[in-house]
């Protein structure tokens, strides 16, 4: 099989999939859609891994497909840019898509919607891969939203749920608002360079960055960069487009691990690390990503520690950890933004996988406060979460270390403005991120068991049966079937090794080659290569580290507060009242968007129907002529008799009535 | 090229099939008149389908050219011909004619011959009106076309039918009758009615805006633009389904033409000048009554609305005068013409069932029509533009141009990436998702056989033209150049 033809393989394959499940899951039925899933996925996935080997011998293609269509003398074409960030994201896509299939098997048994599910989880591999593989703006975007589309449908999947319906129309509405910049940075880049295409692109970014903005002033390429960036932060859920990844949490949860875990949230870090070329010569933009994802990485941390619901506090370390990772690109540390992503990718799914595992163990409760003491039940999910917390604090050893240490090193090296507002808060950052992830911990699998109590609370559920949800008194949570345990052991290896075994090459190699461009005034990372001498001695260095201490000290204090005296949080609480209410209110941002913008849509809506349309065009309008009208009206009525002919014949008469009268004129020289 | 005349087919097969039709009787004849119908709208589709794939997409010149004396006193001719601009729009006529018949067949149980009739009539005359080539031609089918839909609404419309009616009528009546002049004006100077040939004259700055303005009442109220379009709201909401259909469908595509039939070519320095009132317009078109559409209780007038609002991209594109620009905007006319017809097919079917177009009435449709909510689901993403479905194509395009043109332009239309998203899956949400809402919901039946058909169809129809847009703009580009470097070269005297 000759590459082009494995190439093309990697997205239809999943597509095939889901067409087989979701138009045929009547005729397959269940296990036969879950069949085609998987089978697709797997091809997909052996595939990229056939494609990766043969990127690792030296080949990449660029290339297109077929012609979309031609319009005001532009090609717009769909094709494939195959080099090691394309196949690095194909492999991270099809494997947690992968995990995520064979665990949906349990998850979702005994779900009427199971084929349904199977469908759009396929369609969504697909739609990730033509995102990633990508040779241009037209089938970035066209990913983009599809995948935008796929996440509107499975946050939506329990559609009687008003809570879940309400999320997606939300989710959907925020991306658009992102999607609004992004299609704006592509307009102006077609305008100023003819072509959508990558290469052509950046052939001319010296050319773009030499530009202004006619009638503004703007450096062109900054507002282009900050257009295309404003997509990510819908995307990637960066502060203030955020709001929309929290509410998610309402779809299936294998879905939160997949689609706003580990690969969709991510498609705004790849978007913006492919755009290198662009991004590195605009000083101005990359301060703007910088801020930005500072902001994201420490305030959306401080939310994760008020949370009660499992799955929200995940949530939020997602939010965090995309900080992080747009932090590195505001940095042009390209390649450890992608590297963070890649590590986070398997923890992450591994954690969302975990809170699955405990919520079907908790028979559908997902109030932490109706837990503690799981790891004497739930032995598989207990050490894989674990594993997966200790990733994401980044104790040194685990992936997560590798790739976080590496991000705060380069915010160390960076000079642009911003850098030290960012140390700051990716410092903060890492203590917050240990505090609340083992306070979940904590929480989840030690301390007093707290389920099985009638007075449970009443917290937030993930299905969509009218049975009862948590456990009844007496009841003891049990560990999950194996197609859930197994795909956790699997994404745990990753989660640990991962990270040491690929940081040589990947961040500091040649790796990645001529996929990732840094300017030669950028080259933090190139400066940290200098002082790496394997992870070996980065790990035993990092160990004496201030992040490790940071992590350490958030570690403790969640111990504190959770084990050894379990009413502190209470005091705090109490003690520092308007804190608390300022995070469980999320910083007000939902609160200002639906006042500012959703009532405030509405109330101009009702003006302009009301006051526009009915009062000035018809009321005023209208009513100036108003005595024209009805005459024409009592003339036009003389005329309803109902028969077609009559209508016909009077409307061409007339015509011709008028006609002999002008020429008759005409010819008498008036 | 060849010697079928395959365009007077398209309009005459119609017609007379719905002079047939007519004569099939009163209802207890009404199966007849719905094979007739349904014979004659396979016929006139399979007549209008070798214009494209005959199509030469190599030359600007007119195609399938027919031309007879017709009164030769005055030089009126028998003219027809279609160029890379209009030939789309034969096809669709034809195309949405038949679903319309398939959609009416069991909803229409009174006066079935006539409304059937009504329609075939309409798509006759409305070929008729894209492929004219002399101005009286043009003008004698352009105002014929009003009466059938006039007659479609007035009859078998809702209980304010008589009032929508007339506004329908009145507002376009008012609005050709400039047109009607201008026509006449160019005879004056010119000696001919070919439309050709008022390309080619050449005017003063004053001739040309007195014409530009004369056309621009007549095509504006058509699109219709701002701030003429309220009757079009009106006129959906009495309409049966079948005449929304071809109101959003086709009708509204007959000003969008004349523009570039004849306020381009014929006025091009006039165009020129005011190209920025008419975005202006266009702007107002998709912002405001995008705003406006959100707040809407009632379907049809939504979608109605955001008819008004995706037709506000045509204006746009047109008057920018790039080629991004109008091949957009044409292709916008197409996708609009499949996803407005689904749009208003999909509400169809809720009535049928319901009797009501309120939103407030319906909830939860989902979980007792799951094909039916899939099927509205893609409808509805292709009415917000979703790529991969018909409706990106063409606002993709002229988002792009106008970024070209203007970035501020382009900002202004992008934010229907917002609006569009937000009317129209705040309206799928309300009605489609939820718990059951009502007792009538709970028992709704899920689409038959002819449902899922007409319904299935469409979706091909948007999601081909979403994956492959290739063939369609194909056939346009030759005649786009040929149109702008038309318009650029001006024709003062």
């Amino acid at each position: 099989m000759d590459m082009q033809t494995l190439y093309l393989l990697v997205p239809l394959a999943p597509l095939a999939g889901a067409i087989a499940a979701g138009l045929f899951g009547k005729l397959i039925g269940r296990t036969g859609a879950h069949l085609a899933a998987i089978a697709g996925v797997l091809v997909a996935f052996l595939a990229s891994v056939l494609i990766f080997q043969d990127v690792e011998a030296g080949n990449t293609f660029n290339g297109a497909l077929y012609t979309w269509m031609q319009a005001g003398g532009v090609d717009f074409k769909i094709g494939f840019l195959i080099d090691k960030l394309t196949v690095l994201m194909m492999l991270v896509v099809t494997f947690v898509s992968l995990m995520v299939h064979i665990y949906t098997i349990g998850y979702m048994a005994g779900d009427p919607g199971y084929q349904r599910f199977f469908s759009y989880i396929s369609l969504f591999t697909f739609s990730m891969l033509m995102l990633v593989m990508s040779n241009n703006f037209l089938q970035l975007f066209f990913g983009w939203e599809a995948v935008g589309l796929v996440s509107y449908l499975l946050i939506g999947f329990w559609y009687e749920r008003p809570t879940a319906i309400h999320a997606n129309l939300k989710a959907f509405l925020v991306n658009r608002v992102g999607d609004f910049g992004f299609l704006l940075g592509i307009g102006l880049i077609l305008a100023y360079t003819g072509s959508l295409d990558y290469q052509t692109v950046f052939d001319n970014s010296q050319e773009l960055a030499a530009q202004e903005m006619p009638g503004t002033g703007w450096p062109l390429l900054t507002t282009i960069c900050i257009c295309l960036f404003i997509g990510a932060m819908g995307k990637s859920a960066q502060v203030p487009l955020h709001v929309w990844l929290p509410d998610s949490m309402e779809g299936p949860t294998p879905i939160s691990a997949l689609i706003h875990a580990a690969t969709m949230v991510t498609a705004g870090i790849f978007m913006v690390a492919r755009m290198s070329p662009l991004f590195e010569l605009s000083e101005g933009a990359l301060s703007f990503v910088l801020v930005i994802g500072a902001t994201t990485a420490l305030f959306m941390g401080f939310l994760g520690i008020v949370q009660n619901d499992i799955k929200r506090v995940v949530a939020y370390s997602t939010l965090s950890q995309l900080g992080y990772m747009t932090v590195a690109l505001g940095v042009s540390a390209y390649s450890a933004a992608v590297f963070h992503l890649m590590t986070h990718a398997f923890f992450k799914a591994l954690l969302f996988l975990g809170a699955g595992s405990v919520i079907i163990g908790m028979h559908h409760d997902q109030d932490m406060r109706n837990m503690g003491g799981l790891w004497k039940y739930m032995p598989v999910t207990w050490i894989t979460s674990l594993l997966g917390t200790l990733a994401l604090i980044g104790a040194p050893g685990f992936s997560g270390f590798y790739s976080k240490d590496s991000i705060i090193e380069a915010v160390h090296a960076s000079s642009i403005p911003g850098a030290d507002y960012a140390l700051f808060c990716v410092l903060a950052g890492v203590f917050v991120t240990a505090f609340y992830s083992f306070r979940m911990y904590f929480l989840v699998f030690h301390g007093k068991a707290r389920f099985g109590q009638p007075h449970g609370q009443d917290g937030d559920h993930d299905d969509s049966g009218g049975h009862r949800h948590g456990l009844a008194p007496g009841q003891k949570p049990h560990e999950s079937p194996l197609t859930v345990t197994l795909p956790l052991i699997l994404l745990a290896i990753p989660s640990v090794l991962i990270g040491l075994f690929t940081i040589g090459p990947l961040l500091f190699g040649e790796w990645f080659g001529e996929a990732i461009f840094v300017g030669g005034n950028h080259a933090a990372l190139d400066e940290m290569a200098k002082s790496f001498q394997g992870w070996q001695q980065m790990t035993i260095h990092g160990l004496m580290g201030i992040p490790s201490g940071l992590a350490l000290a958030g570690v403790v204090t969640a111990w504190v507060f959770y084990i050894l005296w379990p009413g502190a949080p209470a005091v705090i609480r109490r003690t520092f009242g308007a804190v608390h209410t300022l995070l469980e209110n999320k910083y007000y941002f939902d609160r200002f968007n639906e006042i500012v913008f959703a009532a405030g849509a509405r109330l101009l809506g009702n003006g302009l129907w009301k006051q526009g349309d009915q009062g000035l065009i018809d009321g005023v309008g209208v009513a100036a002529s108003a005595r024209l009208v009805t005459l024409a009206a009592r003339i036009a009525s003389l005329f309803q008799t109902g028969r077609l002919y009559q209508y016909a014949f009077t409307m061409i008469a007339g015509v011709f009535v008028l006609l002999t009268f002008w020429l008759f004129l005409a010819r008498h020289g008036v | 090229m060849t010697d079928i005349p395959f365009l007077s087919l398209a309009i005459w097969i119609p017609i007379l099939g719905g002079l047939l039709v007519l004569a099939s009787g009163p209802d207890r004849n009404a199966w007849m008149a719905r094979m007739v119908a349904l014979l004659t709208a396979i016929f006139g589709l399979a007549v209008s389908l070798p214009l494209y794939f005959r199509f030469d997409t190599a030359t600007a010149a007119m195609q399938f050219v027919e031309l007879r004396s017709w009164i030769i006193e005055f030089n009126i001719n028998y003219h027809l011909g279609v160029d890379g601009l209009s030939v789309w729009f034969v096809l669709l006529n034809s195309f949405i004619t038949l679903l319309v018949v398939i959609a009416g067949w069991q909803v229409i149980q009174s006066r079935v011959a006539q409304y059937m009739a009504a329609f075939l009539i309409m798509s006759g005359l409305m070929n008729g009106i894209f492929a004219a080539l002399d101005g009286v031609l043009f003008y004698v089918f352009f105002e014929a076309s009003l009466i059938p839909l006039y007659l479609v609404i007035g009859v078998w419309g809702g209980p304010g039918r008589v009032h929508a009616a007339i506004k329908f009528f009145l507002f376009t009546l008012a609005g050709s009758l400039p047109m009607l002049l201008a026509l006449l004006y160019l005879y004056s100077v010119t000696g001919s009615f070919e439309i050709l040939d008022w390309h080619r004259a050449a005017l003063s700055m004053t001739e040309q805006s007195l014409i530009f303005f004369a056309f621009l009442a007549a095509f504006g109220v058509k699109v219709p633009m701002w701030p003429v379009h309220t009757w079009l709201p009106d006129a959906h909401v009495e309409a049966p389904t079948g005449g929304s259909v071809v109101l959003a469908a086709i009708a509204l595509k007959l000003g969008a033409y004349g523009f570039v039939r004849f306020s381009l070519p014929v006025a091009p320095d006039a165009a020129m000048a005011y190209a920025p009132l008419v975005i202006a317009l266009s702007l107002i078109a998709v912002v405001y009554i995008g705003f406006v559409a959100l707040v809407q209780a009632d379907m049809k007038k939504l979608v109605a609305y955001s008819s008004i609002s995706h037709m506000g991209f045509v204006t746009l594109g047109f008057f920018m005068l790039n080629p991004l620009g109008v091949e957009g905007a044409l292709i916008q006319m197409i996708s609009h013409g499949f996803v407005s017809a689904a749009m208003f097919l999909c509400i169809g079917v809720l009535y049928e069932r319901m009797h009501s177009r309120q939103i407030a009435d319906y909830g939860g449709v989902v979980n007792t029509m799951p094909k039916f909510a899939a099927f509205f689901m893609l409808f509805a993403m292709a009415n917000c533009g979703l790529p991969a479905t018909s409706g990106f194509v063409g606002e993709f395009t002229v988002i792009l141009g106008a970024v070209q043109y203007n970035f501020w332009i382009g900002l202004l239309a992008a934010t229907t990436l917002i609006l569009g998203a937000a009317y129209t899956l705040w309206m799928y949400k309300r009605v489609v998702f939820g718990a059951v809402a009502n007792e009538q919901v709970a028992q709704l039946a899920d689409i038959g056989a002819r449902e899922f058909f007409f319904l299935a169809v469409l979706a091909a129809c948007v999601l081909a033209m979403g994956v492959y847009p290739f063939p369609f703009t194909e056939v346009m580009h030759t005649s786009v150049t040929e149109l702008l470097r038309h318009v650029y070269t001006g024709k003062l005297l």
